[in-house]
């Protein structure tokens, strides 16, 4: 890449964010804005992948809601992700913990690592 | 002055405030010098005459060096004329900057596009493909070009296959995002013709379209 390209990328750095991995349970603020108003909301969730580098990056999250599972997917820099904060670190085996899907109960759930 | 010379960096993102994601084209735009004015007395025609980017002197061979030699000036690798309406505004040696966009501006941009070689109908003109299976044995081909005894010939214009690519392209009315007179730096939101690295001129929209 271009290094005057890179300097544009580097404007957009997050220097806020704590380092989180897969499998870590994370909360993250995100910024809503609905009908002129802006307010934010708390999302927290297991992380269950990550993949891009640099302003592409994104994380994948997951969490269980009244029974329904929820996913959303966030670019890591995008200023609508506030703030992150680390609730619980996971142990994880894979890269990409996609087959949590499929699983409901305590199978469902990363295994603790280190102190939260 | 209506445009400039510049050089693609590449593309990246920026982020707005409000968190949409833009995807813009970085391009090295400037500085260029004014290497000649051309008004209607001398040419027979308004123009200004603008260099972009240094180069060694040794490079450029004997006659491109006396352009520049002219004026005292070093020689630069890429030339390009803008119409404006009152080139005796401009004086040879005077730099234009970026500074001449401002964020929020629309811009056309214009450069060489990627040159993609001999390609068949499907990629060059768009055409459809047939049916890879169920005993189909026309897949990418073009299919009929003409009629019969009359013409007994066919149509001037015919899309066939050829060379593609590599040709003057502009794309009009694209946003500048972001003007860095610094870094000489022109953030235009969209994708541009032509590779990496590959020289672009930069205009304001013709009004008189």
């Amino acid at each position: 890449m271009n290094e005057k390209v890179r300097e544009i990328e580097l404007l957009s750095e997050r220097t806020d964010a704590p380092e989180f991995a897969i499998g870590d349970t994370i909360r993250v603020d995100v910024r809503i804005r609905e009908g002129g108003k802006e307010r934010t909301q708390a999302f927290e969730g297991t992380v269950l992948a990550r993949r891009g580098s640099g302003v592409n990056e994104t994380f994948i999250m997951r969490r269980v809601s009244q029974g329904i599972g929820v996913e959303r997917i966030f670019p890591l820099r995008s200023p609508n992700v506030q703030k992150i904060r680390v609730t619980r670190r996971g142990k994880a085996r894979r890269a990409k913990l996609f087959y949590l899907r499929k699983r409901t109960g305590k199978s469902a759930k990363t295994k603790a690592r280190g102190i939260s | 002055m209506n445009g400039i010379i510049g050089k693609k960096l590449g593309m990246t993102r920026v982020f707005n405030e409000d968190g949409t994601a833009v995807p813009v084209t970085v391009i090295e735009a400037g500085p260029c010098v004014v290497t000649q004015v051309k008004t209607v007395e001398s040419d027979g025609y308004e123009a200004v005459q603008l260099g972009f980017e240094r180069m060694r002197r040794k490079t450029a061979n004997k006659p491109y060096q006396g352009h520049f030699a002219k004026h005292k000036l070093a020689p630069r690798r890429k030339l390009t004329e803008f119409r404006v309406e009152n080139p005796t505004d401009y004086k040879v040696g005077q730099e234009i900057l970026v500074d001449i966009f401002e964020e929020g501006d629309v811009v056309d941009v214009t450069a060489n596009s990627k040159g993609r070689g001999f390609q068949g109908v499907v990629k060059r003109h768009g055409f459809s493909v047939g049916r890879k299976t169920h005993g189909n044995r026309n897949h990418r081909r073009p299919g009929s070009i003409g009629q019969s005894a009359t013409p007994a010939r066919v149509w001037k214009g015919r899309k066939l296959p050829g060379r593609m690519g590599n040709s003057r392209v502009t794309v009009r009315h694209l946003d500048v995002v972001t003007v860095d007179v610094e870094k000489n730096l022109l953030l235009v939101r969209g994708a541009i013709p032509g590779g990496t690295n590959g020289f672009v001129l930069v205009r304001k929209p013709d009004v008189r379209k």
